[in-house]
């Protein structure tokens, strides 16, 4: 068994490195060969395909734009690198805050529907109606609301909230309802209450499908607070990051794009955590 | 977060006990309607700024971080804009006492019912340009005749379309002049697919100059290669900065004093960033970790020209001029009738100047005398 494993744990990183190394001949390639014809490729047919898409001022050299992390951002500052791990630190933490308080929303629904079908055939319309409303929209709203009540820290957790919920509700819902007649019969049988019923089958039985939302909370936590970001005028996350980077995108392309990767790691990073506390939580269940 | 926990303490709710229960009662307070009411001595008061923190609004951050603010007895929070927070809603939300914004989105949000009243005319004049190259032979606004010109939506391309009228060239008229919705920045103008550009001086003209080519070379264009069309001189400008409440607020009584006593302060951020550009500037970039040094300092220079000299003093309202945005807006239906008498008030920047030249004897608030400091371009603005 530990030799299968290695194995298997050798050829997941040769795999990971071999598309690394065929997304970077991809971009670089295409790079060069668009240079090569001068952004304007003469097709057999007649008329020219525009190649424009790929200059340095759309698509920066992948080395420009890792070179950009150590370069400083303004004059006698701080390397980019040090500006984003502030940056991303910052959002992370939104990010997990909204995460805890959307997950914990999206716990108490799936309860509530688990044991009310009146309230589940009745408010669950709103929940989805809620998923179809653009964040953009609903984000200035909560800042403005947010403000009124004196709790303007919590804006952003909110906004990122609002799009962690729902999975968690769907899945946990899922979850929590689907396990055995014959459990349940036992159950009953035993005279257990609903609330032992719920911590001793209910909640174990979903544990699975709940982390299985919480890996896309955890990401979508993340692309909520940098949305939420915006409309409340915080400068010291990634959104604001992004914001200014992509006002002044002309003078420096890479230095967006290196914000998106940042983005990109807060995102992976989270989503190992949530992976690692299921590992340790629902050991009985995870298969590789 | 801090000041979540510190609600959480000050509602006698010990923490460490129910630290399971933490993120339930945070979750909770979200749904609470209950506006809180700290009882403080000094009174707190927002501004809400029109964009992220960028040298624009450098003499609001210069106030805050010398403490001007504090010595007229206020403690001012300055809240950045962005992409989605239009001021004119913040301030009639409550969500600030005071908004900064442009003279024609004022006028027409106070059509709309947010009260807003103009109480100081921060940029004497305007700041919005349109640009041509030099070798493009254009060198009016009525040489814009048959161009590709390029305009920025959302109530900016008035200036321009009055200007355009005056000359006689319809903007709506394809025969006459061809309308290229302007994105936010140069890319177009740099490579020549429009004609002509709109440019703030503090912003997008600089972004110009500040370029560098694909293969390196800085720099590549200076200001020798562009005619400047100014908006001012054609008498289409329409004013820019402002600061404004809202009218039930500035009715409440001792908020026509608070008013007062922000605009002291801000009046006198201002004249500091005059005199002492580069300390400014480090203001700006202390709070803004992502701008670029170079393009700030050119920034601040160029928005101090457009703050002085006020003949009038600093933030006194040139009333001619108001009237010529406000004709604008009417013509292109901004707004829909003439505002009314109290869109401004003059008497409460008045009675802050006439209060600070009495304060500060030795202070110059007119800035008759102001000159430009010389900001060397940096490529890329750095």
């Amino acid at each position: 068994m530990p030799a299968q494993k290695t194995s298997q744990t050798t050829w997941t990183l040769i795999t990971i490195a071999s598309i690394l190394v065929a997304v970077l001949l991809l971009w670089e390639g295409l790079k060069s060969f668009s240079r090569a014809s001068e952004y304007a490729l003469a097709l057999p047919w007649g008329g020219t395909l525009d190649l424009s898409n790929f200059n340095n001022q759309q698509l920066p050299h992948l080395g420009d734009i890792f070179g950009a992390f150590l370069e400083p951002a303004q004059r006698n500052g701080p390397p980019l690198y040090v500006i984003l791990f502030r940056a991303s630190l910052f959002t992370l933490s939104e990010a997990v805050a909204g995460f805890v308080l959307g997950s914990l929303l999206g716990f108490v629904l799936a309860v509530i529907f688990t044991h009310s079908s009146l309230l589940q055939r009745g408010l669950l319309p709103y929940v989805i109606a809620s998923q179809t409303i653009p964040i953009l929209a609903i984000a200035p709203m909560v800042v403005v609301w947010m403000r009124q009540l004196d709790l303007t820290a919590l804006a952003v957790p909110v906004i990122a909230a609002y799009l962690t919920f729902f999975p968690v509700t769907i899945y946990t819902l899922r979850g929590l309802t689907s396990v055995s007649p014959l459990q349940l019969e036992l159950m009953q049988s035993y005279a257990a209450t609903r609330l032992q019923i719920l911590v001793k089958l209910r909640i174990p039985n979903a544990l699975p499908q709940m982390f299985t939302a919480l890996k896309i909370s955890a990401t979508a936590s993340v692309v909520g607070a940098i949305i939420g970001e915006l409309p409340s005028g915080i400068q010291d996350g990634l959104g604001g990051a992004i914001l200014n980077f992509n006002q002044y995108y002309v003078q420096s392309p890479p230095r967006l794009w290196a914000t998106i990767v940042a983005a990109a790691l807060v995102g992976m990073l989270f989503f190992g955590a949530v992976v690692l506390a299921e590992r340790l939580i629902v050991r009985w269940q995870v298969k590789a | 977060m801090n000041n979540i926990y510190q609600f959480l303490y000050v509602e006698g709710i010990p923490i460490m006990v129910q630290k399971r229960f933490l993120t339930m009662a945070l979750a909770l307070l979200t749904l609470l309607v209950v506006p809180l009411t700290a009882a403080q001595d000094v009174p707190t008061v927002r501004v809400q700024m029109k964009w992220v923190t960028q040298a624009q609004f450098a003499g609001f951050y210069a106030a805050r971080e010398l403490g001007y603010w504090e010595e007229e007895g206020l403690n001012v929070e300055v809240l950045p804009g962005g992409p989605d927070i239009g001021p004119q809603q913040v301030v009639a939300a409550g969500g600030a006492e005071f908004g900064i914004d442009w003279l024609g989105s004022m006028l027409a949000s106070r059509e709309q019912g947010t009260k807003a009243v103009n109480i100081a005319q921060i940029y004497q004049r305007s700041g919005m340009r349109q640009l041509t190259w030099k070798d493009s032979g254009l060198e009016t606004f009525a040489d814009l005749r048959g161009t590709v010109t390029g305009v920025w939506g959302f109530g900016n391309q008035y200036p321009l379309f009055a200007a355009l009228v005056k000359n006689e060239i319809d903007p709506d008229n394809p025969d006459d002049i061809t309308i290229f919705n302007q994105p936010f920045d140069m890319v177009a103008f740099l490579n020549r697919e429009i004609d002509s550009a709109a440019a703030m001086t503090y912003n997008e003209m600089a972004q110009v100059f500040e370029y560098v080519a694909e293969d390196g070379t800085f720099p590549v264009y200076t200001p020798d290669d562009v005619n400047i069309l100014d908006l001012n001189e054609e008498g289409t400008a329409m004013l820019e900065d402002l600061v404004f409440v809202n009218e039930d607020w500035l009715a409440q009584a001792g908020n026509e004093e608070i008013a007062i006593q922000f605009l002291r302060g801000s009046f006198r951020g201002w004249v500091y960033c005059r005199d002492n550009v580069e300390a400014c500037v480090d203001f700006v970039l202390a709070e803004g970790a992502t701008l670029g040094t170079g393009h700030q300092l050119w920034m601040m220079n160029e928005v101090n020209k457009l703050v002085w000299p006020s003949p009038a003093g600093i933030g006194i309202l040139d009333m001619e001029l108001y009237q010529q945005t406000a004709d604008i807006a009417l013509n292109y239906e901004v707004i829909s009738t003439a505002p009314d008498e109290g869109a401004v008030r003059t008497d409460l920047a008045q009675a802050a100047l006439d209060g600070l030249i009495a304060d500060y004897p030795d202070v110059d608030f007119m800035g008759m005398d102001y000159e430009p400091i010389d900001v060397a371009i940096t490529p890329n603005g750095e």
